[in-house]
């Protein structure tokens, strides 16, 4: 039977298994539009594209599925370009499917035509314009597979009005043949026996775990070898959640905010496995300090993340899970060759001083402490919830005071920092996980960029409670003006904040104000138990700054401490 | 260090803005590019002269693999290979000169392709090396103006046992 574009576009996502479809309407898409309410796959209205594409992230990297996003040509496909940079930073899978004018206008400055290709080409995995309508079928199915396959990225299917309307049989082709796209997911035996002589060689070797040890489910097996081998563990902003926080071998996240211990351990360390991470600046602090006295085996899905910052001993290219459980399996036969407990036993003290002589702290004086509501919110929520974050102070003290146990759990824009991310991705989360508490942890000028979705959340009965760290500045920023430039607090003070209780009531939500440390957790108990979504507007010590920092262009153990 | 890099590409729309935004974004240098159909129907190869440090390289093939049009990708410095490129020059040759630059192209198997009573136009094919060694020699008379192709490159069929 011939279908019309629209129809098999849908029909397509069905087979993929969309079943929730982030999106905004236009004049370019209204074929699509036409034909949505005939199928069963949602379609959550946001109030602005950019959110639309962030809520399909959270969606995705909350449940290991493919968001997916729908928006219109011209301003509708420009205002996604920033959440997908930001899925593109942290490799999350999402089809962005952008609609375009009819293909005989393109190329004739028509009315909303923006060459959307050409400008995500460089932030996106991959991207099509399809021009045919009997290409959209293997268009579709190609860029789902490559959404998910390998190192994960958004990619983007620019769909021209006519190829919308126009119709042809509908031929589902059942697998993907792309001759020129090949993963490695298998790692090389040989290099995995290397690292494995390397593990039984070293005297204080240290894990490092990277987003890809979360994103490849590989944190079982990291525990295992964490535990069977006595290595302590490390990880990366976006590896938080891959190995309990709680857990005695946890030295906390490294890089310019990362943890004492953590930093003192990759500078100390005589081995270091890393999984799944590709030594972003802000982790890795001055190159030719890091990690100088260390072997580096580095496991990583992306041949291009290998040797491209730091010089690698044992490169491994291979899904980190498939690595880990190659590693478990050689090493599983050869543990009588070493004493792991007794050899690392030295190590093992030293790092744990670290630890206990600068634990991550700060200092009461009877102001509401931002470190304390995040470390109040974990022990209210006993850790069970969903945390995503905007970006600036309140990121870096989410990542540092809420304890993480278990992977996506913390959904946070690492690799772009992009304010804004963190309440349309709670968005996203809550729709895959109905049942579970979802809190964006925000600062009072992130939330600000993205806040128009309260509509969103409170149209569609959410819970999510946006508890906003509110210091009246862009605090990240007024840190580095305090600590580097001589506090010239230029445009960082944010002047004429709205009442951001009133603000959510005039959504339709619930508004809470918290301001004397003393009501901090009855008031958050009552906002958490709510059915509703719900505004947390707590004021927090206004010129708190986030410690350890390790200064831009120092080494990592090089940190200003509290 | 130069390298002369072979890829294969599908032939589809924005696949040399793939590879050129490739380098002009991670801030890596082409020297020359070329372009052309092969027998294959639907696959053209490009052929790029860059260089940089072996890093560098090591990381310009690596994103060059990794985008999803790119089929393969041979640094012809791993394998022995015939390479040239051909270059078109005008030169300034009066009465007095051109019999000596007549004697330089004759040298280098030159192709006289244009004439004037001032200028001479020659044709020049050769490897990298040879092309710029023509192109100094020709300088002192004063070269009016040159049309350069990029190199093109072919794997030799015998290979060093090692290679
Ligand atoms: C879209 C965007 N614009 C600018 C920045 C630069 N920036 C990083 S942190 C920050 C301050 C954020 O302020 P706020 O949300 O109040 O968080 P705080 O640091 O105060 O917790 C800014 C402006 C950014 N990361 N993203
Ligand atoms: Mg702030």
């Amino acid at each position: 039977m011939e279908l019309n574009g629209a129809r098999i576009l849908l029909e397509c996502l069905k087979r993929e298994g969309v079943d929730v479809l982030f999106g905004y309407p236009g004049g370019a898409v209204i074929d699509i539009y036409d034909e949505l309410p005939r199928h069963d796959i949602r379609h959550i209205l946001v109030r602005h594209e950019q959110a639309a594409v962030h809520a399909a992230d959270g969606f995705a990297r909350a449940s290991g599925k493919v968001g997916v996003c729908l928006v219109t040509s011209g301003p509708g496909a420009t205002n996604t370009v920033t959440g997908i940079a930001t899925a593109y930073a942290d490799s999350i899978p999402l089809v962005v499917l952008t609609g375009q004018v009819p293909t005989p206008l393109i190329g004739n400055d028509a009315f909303q035509e923006v060459d959307i290709v050409g400008i995500t080409r460089p932030c996106t995995k991959h991207n099509y314009l399809v021009k045919d309508v009997r290409d959209l079928a293997r268009v579709l199915r190609q860029a789902f597979y490559l959404a998910r396959s390998g190192r994960p990225g958004p990619v983007l299917v620019d769909l021209p009005k006519d190829v919308m309307q126009a119709r042809t049989e509908f031929i589902w082709p059942e697998d993907v043949k792309m001759r020129s796209y090949n993963p490695t997911y298998r790692p090389n035996l040989n290099q995995l026996r290397r690292a494995v002589e390397a593990l039984i060689e070293a005297r204080r070797p240290l894990f490092f775990a990277g987003g890809g040890v979360v994103m490849s489910d590989a944190s079982e097996e990291l525990g295992w070898l964490a535990r069977t081998l006595s290595i302590p563990v490390t990880s990366t902003l976006m590896g938080l959640g891959a190995f309990p926080g709680d857990d005695p071998l946890w030295l906390g996240m490294i890089g310019m905010h990362g943890t004492y211990a953590g930093n003192k351990a990759v500078n100390n360390a005589d081995c270091i496995v890393a999984v799944g991470a590709r030594f972003d600046d802000r982790v890795t602090g001055r190159l030719s300090a890091f990690a100088s006295g260390a072997r580096i085996i580095h496991i990583d899905i992306d041949p291009t993340s290998i040797r491209k910052n730091v010089q690698v001993d044992i490169p491994v290219v291979g899904d980190c899970r498939k690595a880990l459980a190659g590693i478990r399996e050689i090493a599983t036969t050869r543990l009588a060759e070493k004493d792991w407990a007794t050899a690392h036993e030295p190590w093992l003290t030293q790092v744990s001083t670290w630890r206990t002589e600068q634990p991550l702290t700060y200092v009461q004086n009877g102001t509401i402490k931002p470190q304390q509501v995040v470390e109040t919110i974990f022990s209210i929520t006993r850790g069970d919830a969903i945390v995503t974050t905007e970006v600036g102070q309140n990121q870096m003290w989410t990542a540092q005071f809420f304890t993480f146990r278990k992977p996506r759990t913390l959904l946070t824009s690492g690799g772009l920092g992009t304010m804004g991310y963190g309440f349309p991705a709670a968005i996203g989360a809550q729709f895959a996980f109905p049942d579970k508490l979802v809190i964006d942890m925000a600062g009072d000028g992130s939330i600000q960029m993205n806040i128009q979705e309260l509509a969103t959340a409170v149209c569609n009965k959410l819970p999510i409670k946006i508890v906003i760290l509110n210091n009246g500045y862009l605090g990240m920023v007024r840190q580095w003006q305090e600590l580097f430039y001589q506090r010239n607090y230029c445009s960082t003070c944010m002047e004429a904040q709205p009442d951001f209780v009133k603000l959510a009531e005039a959504y339709g939500a619930e508004g809470y104000r918290i301001t004397e440390a003393g009501e901090l957790e009855s008031t958050l108990r009552a906002a958490f138990a709510s059915p509703h979504t719900a505004v947390i507007d707590v004021r927090v010590e206004r010129e708190e700054n986030v410690y350890p920092m390790v200064p831009a262009g120092a080494a990592l153990d090089e940190m200003l401490l509290v | 260090m130069r390298h002369v890099l072979s890829v294969l590409v599908e032939n589809e729309p924005g696949v040399l803005s793939r590879v050129a935004g490739l380098f002009s974004g991670r801030g890596f240098n082409i020297e020359s590019l070329n372009v052309a159909p092969t027998l294959e129907e639907g696959v053209s190869l490009m052929t790029i002269s860059t260089s940089g440090e072996e890093q560098i390289i090591e990381q310009i093939v690596k994103q060059l693999r990794k985008l999803v049009t790119v089929i393969k990708v041979v640094d012809f410095i791993d394998v022995s290979a015939v390479e040239r490129e051909m270059v078109m020059v005008k030169v300034q040759a009066d009465d007095a000169r051109r019999a000596e630059v007549l004697r330089i192209a004759d040298i280098f198997r030159c192709k006289v392709v244009d004439v004037s009573l001032n200028d001479l136009t020659l044709e020049a094919t050769g490897d990298h090396g040879k092309i710029q060694a023509i192109l100094s020699l020709l300088a002192r008379f004063g070269i009016k103006e040159i049309a350069r192709t990029g190199t093109v490159a072919m794997r030799r069929s015998m290979q060093p046992e090692n290679a």
